[in-house]
């Protein structure tokens, strides 16, 4: 199962009937701790019947006049009593690891978003991405389906994307991340989408090229160490050319496992264009 | 208590790009406010995790959201299958001063 779809812990901090109010710097320092150590916290004043979101188990954080209602599956209560906000975070840890929930900020949450007011559909990306980071929906639209996929701080692909429509909300600058963009960026990105040109030569040909030259050099003098140096130094340009971090270079698949992923990279992308096309085609006649 | 405006707050737990003194301000004008509200460490897990919870937030009525970039929460929730009603207030705390996102997220009316 993807971590994404493990189930997690929420808190929720109850400050209704038969709940005493907490003070608001207490408050304040309790969600820092509670939000830093990955927990979502809803703050809540009204007696709602309480229940868990699906996918997740509730605890309910609150100074309880009384004894609190039995715990269930999916809800479990903590007394306040009087107890600092990051011992109160450990029972949260606490009661997480005894249900075996999801680890909070294992992951850097590190992954395109695709502003779908600017997207073409042109799978770009879809050609592009080594790491299964998008995929096709069922409407024939790109989708970015394995997040997890995608490499921490590697940016790369929002540059090949021709209507700066791929955002890595964490990226520092703009408008990769996110920031509105100007007709200068536009101009800019345009200039840079042609891989070829920026390499003078599609990255993937270029690792294909090298990897023949080695090998004709290799049959003479074989030596792994070599390859690998030889394939990093191919990168370096890249790498330098487009922000990919060098732990994302240096965790690259061999050229021979890189030339197959983005062939089928790039043949699922032809299909999801055809099918576009066709559809295009269908509603036009 | 302002409304019935639902807040979402985003903590941005996980990286260094929303200035932390405009977080902690933001957090603490919350905490002593008597609103009700939502927090996550993450908005972009939230998203990527589809989390039902969060969902939920949006046919609640009107929502006030301080994270960061509108075109990035706007295209977060799209990605999750949601879609955040174009009133939604989107208060970006990479950019905008934190008395700022305060008031937009607690005053009365808008």
């Amino acid at each position: 199962m993807s971590r994404l779809a493990a189930p997690i812990l929420r808190v929720l901090l109850y400050e209704g009937p038969g709940s005493r109010t907490v003070s608001g710097e207490f408050r304040g320092a309790l969600l820092r701790t509670l939000l830093e150590g990955g927990f979502p916290v809803s703050c809540v004043r009204s007696p709602a019947p309480v229940d868990a979101a699906a996918n997740s188990v509730l605890l309910v954080l609150g100074d309880f006049e009384n004894q609190p209602p039995e715990a269930s599956a999916r809800v479990r209560f903590h007394p306040l009593n009087g107890s600092a906000p990051a011992q109160i975070a450990e029972a949260a840890d606490q009661v997480r690891s005894e249900l075996g929930l999801e680890r909070p900020g294992v992951w850097k949450p590190w992954f395109p978003v695709i502003d779908f007011a600017r997207c073409t559909n042109c799978m770009q990306c879809l050609s592009f991405c080594l790491f299964d980071v998008y995929g096709v929906s069922s409407t024939g639209g790109i989708e970015v389906r394995n997040q997890d996929n995608c490499k921490t701080e590697c940016p790369a692909c929002s540059r090949v994307c021709p209507e700066v429509a791929i955002m890595f909300p964490k990226y520092r600058h703009g408008p990769i991340n996110g920031e509105e963009i100007n007709t200068d960026d536009v101009r800019r990105e345009a200039m840079k989408v042609d891989i070829s040109a920026l390499l003078g030569g599609d990255i993937y040909s270029m690792l294909r090229d090298r990897t023949a030259k080695a090998k004709s050099r290799f049959s003479k003098e074989r030596d792994d160490e070599r390859a690998l140096k030889e394939r990093q130094n191919c990168l370096v340009k890249a790498g330098q050319a487009m922000g990919v971090p060098a732990e994302v270079l240096a965790s690259l698949p061999s050229p021979e496992e890189i030339q197959a992923r983005a062939e089928m990279a790039q043949a699922r992308a032809r299909a999801a264009i055809e099918m576009n096309n066709a559809k295009l085609g269908e509603n036009r006649s | 208590m302002p409304g019935a405006a639902r807040v979402l707050y985003c903590h941005c737990a996980y990286a260094k790009i929303v200035p932390p003194e405009v977080k902690q301000q933001v957090l603490a004008g919350l905490a002593a406010s008597d609103t009700e509200w939502d927090s996550v460490p993450d908005l972009c897990e939230m998203s990527a995790r589809r989390d039902a919870h969060v969902a939920t937030l949006i046919p609640r009525g009107e929502l006030r959201i301080a994270a960061c970039y509108p075109r990035v929460v706007r295209s977060l929730f799209q990605a999750a299958g949601w879609l955040l009603p174009p009133e939604t207030l989107i208060l970006n705390m990479r950019t905008e001063p934190p008395e700022q996102v305060l008031s937009g997220l607690l005053e009365e009316d808008r």
